[in-house]
């Protein structure tokens, strides 16, 4: 029998990354930048908030005596601010050099990966536990702290009222942003930087202003979702390489919901379902056929992805100067 | 008669990108209530020196008055303030934006962003002018002059008060022109100052009162229109005396070379693009083909040369001897292989004619590196040819081995047409040849066809500057969405006659 109830939680917990990363990617490609350097900056998001709140349960000696506020603010400030430093290293080169967006994102991939393993190495080694991880118990709980009701109103808590505040800051973070993209001033002039820099330049946008402002707030969202996979969905365990390869589905949700946050909601959610589906669909014995299910999001993303070539409505196109760099004066 | 109101006066402005020098110590006055022409070659200096007023570019060196006051203008935001705006040639609009949505982008000064409040007052602005337009429609659903006047209501809604307009006819018909002149009439006499950067004479004297030519980065003089002449406008504007005639020889015993029948051909977004086009090309004779852009032109060409997949129909090459070789599905090597000497000089010089990053030489070779039986490929030949083309069309260049896109529009389409009439062909498809092309090479490159013509090509010649179709062309095919709306005689049809075959299917009112 298909446990729906514990199923929907889950799956919710597993596709909160994918949210913030997608709507951060969506957020910075309405600019025309593409950042694929996204993977690598929730790993920095991640490692930086892990950082910060390993620094300050250490210096209180006993973990026990952590201050709720101290233990949310400190590493969701060491968070943005690592995700942020990461932005800005890419509009530098990319917007102000003009160097290729391919190339510097995937350099920031490789960097912000190689960035985290080695402080949670070094980390660990601090720590000097046996096991190749860190906890941060303590940090987590405060994450993890639900609604107290969640607990008590059966399948309806569980499935609505159970999750960290960090989960509720994604969706309505994914609401919010669809709603200034579509609805304001802001947002349609952020479309028109994104969509032809030079006509937007021409009725006297600042394309720089806002393709910095875009791009270092989609980094700062995504690096959320790094610090929501390590506090809350793992537990508060940093162990290397355990974020995996979910920065990039992320960016496969861009394209999957089309440059639009509100249907990222629904979607990552389904992401996330997907990625745990084999843990839910007896498999018996056979090893193999869980193995077939796990590669389900991918498969959904290649699927995606032929489909989404295949469209041709315009406004579904991704912005049409994407990946380009722009220079007023070039002839 | 009242004194006439300076609204913009340059003085001394120089620009230069790397070595080359755009403009230099110009001094120019805009008027109210004047329409200005700036005329001139390509690259001689008129978008430039406008983009500096428009705060695209920043002077190195100059002055701007603005009413009397020295102004600053370092970013378009700047020009907006000062009341100046731009119509730039390839239009400043998102695609996927309605006009009302591009009419508004980048204002700020109003209290909360309200879209149908602006809209009430876009449509007040509309109708000041008369201007119809669809504040709903997307952009990309819109015609070329649909998207003029989104142009130009979005500089009036912005409380413009001069407005300068880069080669705004380029894509137009003649019915469109003359209504967008007579918008401009409108608005100069409401007062406002209006630049018209053109290099089509005919225009200029049409609609402007006072013309100011540049040459090569230098103002060369100054006319009142009602006073100047075409000759000596052409003069100033090259430098030399040159003759505006293109000849026409009559066609030698023609014969029929390539025949079109019923070829439909659809697009890949499934649109029709060619709807059962029906036509023969003579050899020693030029067959124009006139059309709105987009109508259908690029398809016809690429059909023929293999390069488009044909639904419908049947396209067929007649040899010397009668005999019938059909061209539907092979591909351009194929086609060669025929023996069938086709050359094709495409609309997109540097992305499907030549390699934009590689030298003349080794351009040349990409219709002969085949040859030959040895491993390694012969460089020598190619090299030779580029030296021959250079000579013989006085291409502009230090070496054979400059990449291509170093040159100037014009010498690479020499250096195209060059290659492509070295190979001795039969039939020459040309796509819009002298686009971008100043007086000088527009002149060369009709001869080059016209010696074609005389040796008995061919020549398939799709144009966009119906004098020169009127001029140039033996018969003259004119295309409206797609279908065939008739074809006429070059010698005996009129400017007017063809802009309304384009407009309307056979050309009915």
């Amino acid at each position: 029998m298909f446990d729906i109830v514990s199923f929907i939680p889950r799956a919710v917990a597993q596709g909160i990354p994918l949210l913030f990363g997608s709507t951060g990617e969506i957020i910075t490609e309405k600019s025309g930048n593409l950042n694929l350097g996204i993977p690598g900056v929730m790993y920095v998001g991640g490692i930086c908030g892990v950082i910060g709140s390993f620094l300050y349960e250490r210096s209180l000696g006993n973990p026990n005596l952590i201050n709720p506020v101290l233990g949310i603010l400190i590493p969701l400030v060491s968070c943005l601010v690592g995700s942020l430093i990461m932005g800005l290293l890419y509009c530098f080169l990319t917007v102000t050099l003009r160097a290729n967006q391919n190339v510097t994102g995937l350099a920031m991939t490789t960097f912000g990966v190689g960035f985290g393993n080695f402080f949670g190495g070094s980390l660990i080694k601090l720590t000097g536990a046996e096991v190749p991880s860190i906890a941060l118990s303590a940090t987590s709980k405060l994450f993890r702290t639900t609604l107290p009701f969640a607990h008590t109103t059966g399948p309806v808590g569980g499935i609505f009222f159970s999750y960290g505040f960090l989960a509720y800051v994604a969706i309505i973070l994914a609401f919010v942003a669809s709603f200034v993209l579509k609805r304001t001033r802001t947002g349609l002039h952020l479309r028109a930087v994104g969509e032809d820099p030079a006509a937007a330049d021409a009725v006297g946008i600042d394309i720089t202003r806002y393709k910095y402002l875009a791009t270092c707030l989609g980094c700062m969202v995504a690096g959320l979702g790094g610090l929501y996979y390590v506090m809350d969905y793992a537990n508060g365990v940093w162990s290397n390489d355990a974020f995996g390869d979910r920065g990039w589905l992320a960016i496969a949700l861009v394209i999957f919901t089309i440059w639009r946050p509100n249907i990222s909601v629904f979607a990552s959610i389904l992401f996330g379902g997907l990625y745990i589906l084999y843990l839910f669909i007896p498999t018996g014995e056979n090893l193999a056929v869980k193995e077939i299910y796990k590669m389900l999001p991918y498969v959904v993303t290649i699927i995606v992805l032929v489909f989404s070539s295949l469209r041709n409505k315009r406004e579904n196109q991704p912005p049409e100067s994407l990946g380009l760099p722009y220079f007023r004066e070039d002839r | 008669m009242p004194e006439k109101q300076c609204a913009v006066s340059l003085r001394g402005i120089s620009k230069a990108f790397g070595k080359i020098q755009a403009n230099h110590n110009v001094d120019l006055d805009i008027y109210r209530g004047e329409i200005l022409a700036l005329l001139g070659e390509n690259g001689s200096g008129k978008t430039t020196l406008m983009n500096m007023l428009s705060g695209i570019y920043f002077p190195d060196s100059g002055t701007i008055t603005i009413d009397g006051k020295p102004a600053t203008i370092s970013s378009p935001r700047d020009a907006f303030a000062y009341g100046i705006g731009m119509i730039h040639q390839h239009f400043k609009l998102i695609n996927v934006f309605t006009a009302a949505e591009n009419i508004v982008l980048g204002l700020q000064d109003e209290a909360g962003f309200n879209l149908d409040e602006a809209k009430t007052r876009i449509m007040s602005v509309c109708d000041a002018y008369s201007f119809e337009i669809d504040l709903d429609q997307k952009v990309y659903d819109m015609s070329v002059s649909q998207k003029q006047t989104v142009e130009i209501v979005k500089l009036l809604y912005r409380g413009t008060e001069v407005l300068i307009l880069d080669e705004p006819t380029a894509v137009l018909t003649p019915q469109e022109t003359d209504k967008l002149f007579a918008v401009l009439r409108n608005m100069r006499d409401s007062g406002k100052a209006i630049v018209i950067i053109t290099h089509k004479l005919h225009e200029v004297l049409d609609i402007s009162d006072r013309v100011s030519v540049l040459r090569k980065g230098e103002q060369i003089g100054e006319l009142l229109t009602s006073k100047a002449t075409a000759e000596q406008m052409t003069n100033m504007m090259v430098g030399r005396q040159v003759s505006l005639n293109i000849e026409r020889p009559t066609p030698q015993d023609p014969r029929e070379r390539i025949r079109v029948e019923g070829v439909t051909v659809r697009g890949s977004d499934g649109v029709v693009k060619l709807d059962n086009v029906s036509f023969s090309a003579y050899t020693g004779e030029i067959l124009g083909i006139a059309g709105i852009s987009g109508c259908g032109q690029k398809e016809l060409l690429e059909a023929i040369a293999g390069l488009q997949a044909v639904e419908q129909g049947s396209i067929d090459y007649i040899e010397d001897d009668g005999t019938l070789d059909s061209l539907i599905g092979k591909d351009p090597l194929e086609i060669a292989s025929m023996g069938i000497a086709l050359s094709f000089v495409p609309e997109d010089r540097l992305g499907m004619g030549l390699v934009g990053s590689m030298d003349l030489a080794d351009n040349m070779m990409l219709r002969s590196f085949r040859q030959g039986r040895s491993f390694f490929t012969d460089r020598k030949a190619p090299e030779h040819l580029a030296e021959k083309v250079i000579d013989e069309l006085e291409v502009n260049t230090t070496s054979v081995h400059t990449p291509v896109s170093n040159l100037s529009g014009g010498n690479v389409q020499k250096v195209l047409v060059g290659r492509e009439i070295a190979s001795a062909p039969k039939v020459v498809l040309s796509a819009y040849a002298v686009r971008g092309l100043d007086v000088n090479s527009s002149y060369v490159i009709y001869d080059l066809l016209n010696k074609q013509k005389e040796s008995g090509v061919a020549v398939v010649y799709v144009g966009e500057d119906l004098d020169v179709l009127l001029e140039l062309c033996d018969r003259i095919l004119v295309l409206c969405a797609g279908k065939v709306s008739g074809i006429v005689d070059g010698r005996n049809t009129t400017k007017n006659e063809v802009g309304l075959m384009m407009t309307n299917l056979g050309g009915a009112q």
